[in-house]
């Protein structure tokens, strides 16, 4: 199934959770925050939230700003 | 002279009152200048994260800094509090300073969207901090919707023009029974005194700090500045006379008086 991560497609396996996702990215460093479909989907629950086709996540971390 | 002089903002004290937006400098000349400025709250923006990401601006954060995410890039109250929510998920506390700006050349922010913004956010438990055009009845109602400060701006962000809305930003000092902190558009040491000695209870900076020849230097410039006019403001500064001179020294026993 495709999913759409920070507006990009990316391949996954049926039955994959958003931590197999963070993981296959590359997103090791712990310190980001993740919105599916729009709202929050906290980090408790990375293992156990299942992806579908077309999920649209936002991956995202601090930056510097004023 | 008081004693103490703590700024209260939401519940948390803090001895500065200098606020630094954290945008523009190399990452490792970030804790310099946070230390050198005496910065105890640092601005951070949200973005979406790269993989391969290039150093995370949270190890250049030195311990104890309580830092105050922004909602950069929101043009609605509802961008707003989905970056809100980004932020407080990413675990730094319930400060954020809301920026919801629709206007691309001289980036003023939108004092309609943002009165919702606050309201919607103090709801949600957030200590909102937003980021203003100077008018006291946009204040008001920010201060109605739950604003923990009033942020109104001096000139255009990154603009380094000073204070150009002085007289606007007084009457929030004096009408608004919360902390008001100059955000945007200081650029010069003496244009942050101003603002404390105008009263207001800090003063936010960034573009100022990084793009000076030497940003850690002028970081300590502004700290120093910050606490003069901060000082001279519970001093009371003295009376100005209109059309005339008074002599500083005695007006009697002069040489050669008969």
């Amino acid at each position: 199934m495709d999913v759409f991560v920070n507006g990009k497609a990316a391949r996954m396996a049926e039955g994959s959770t958003v931590s197999d996702l963070l993981e296959s990215l590359g997103f090791t460093d712990g310190r980001i925050a993740v919105e599916l479909n729009g709202d929050i989907c906290v980090r408790a629950q990375h293992a156990t939230t299942l992806l579908h086709e077309g999920d649209r996540l936002e991956v995202v971390s601090f930056v510097g700003g004023g | 002279m008081h004693m103490s002089d703590d700024l209260v903002i939401g519940g948390h004290k803090f001895q500065s009152r200098f606020r630094l937006g954290s945008g523009k400098f190399s990452l490792d000349m970030t804790r310099q200048v946070i230390e050198n400025g005496g910065v105890q709250m640092a601005t951070l923006a949200v973005r979406r994260a790269n993989a391969d990401g290039e150093g995370n601006i949270l190890d250049h954060m030195p311990e104890g800094i309580t830092l105050l995410p922004n909602t950069s890039g929101a043009r609605t109250a509802d961008e707003a509090v989905r970056i809100a929510r980004l932020a407080r998920e990413l675990g730094c506390g319930d400060f954020i300073k809301i920026e919801i700006i629709r206007d691309s050349k001289y980036l003023l922010p939108d004092n309609r969207e943002t009165i919702r913004a606050v309201g919607m956010l103090h709801d949600e438990g957030f200590i909102p901090m937003p980021y203003m055009m100077p008018d006291l009845t946009a204040a008001r109602d920010m201060a109605d919707a739950g604003a923990a400060a009033i942020m109104p701006l001096g000139s255009p962000i990154g603009s380094n023009k000073g204070i150009l809305t002085r007289d606007f930003i007084r009457m929030i000092v004096e009408e608004i029974d919360l902390p008001v902190i100059v955000d945007a558009g200081i650029g010069r040491p003496s244009q942050a005194c101003e603002a404390m000695e105008m009263g207001c209870a800090a003063v936010m900076a960034n573009t100022a700090i990084a793009t000076a020849g030497d940003v850690a230097s002028m970081a300590r410039a502004f700290r120093l500045a910050i606490e003069a006019g901060r000082m001279a403001y519970l001093s009371g500064p003295g009376r100005v006379i209109e059309g005339r001179g008074v002599a500083s020294s005695p007006l009697t026993g002069f040489l050669g008086e008969q």
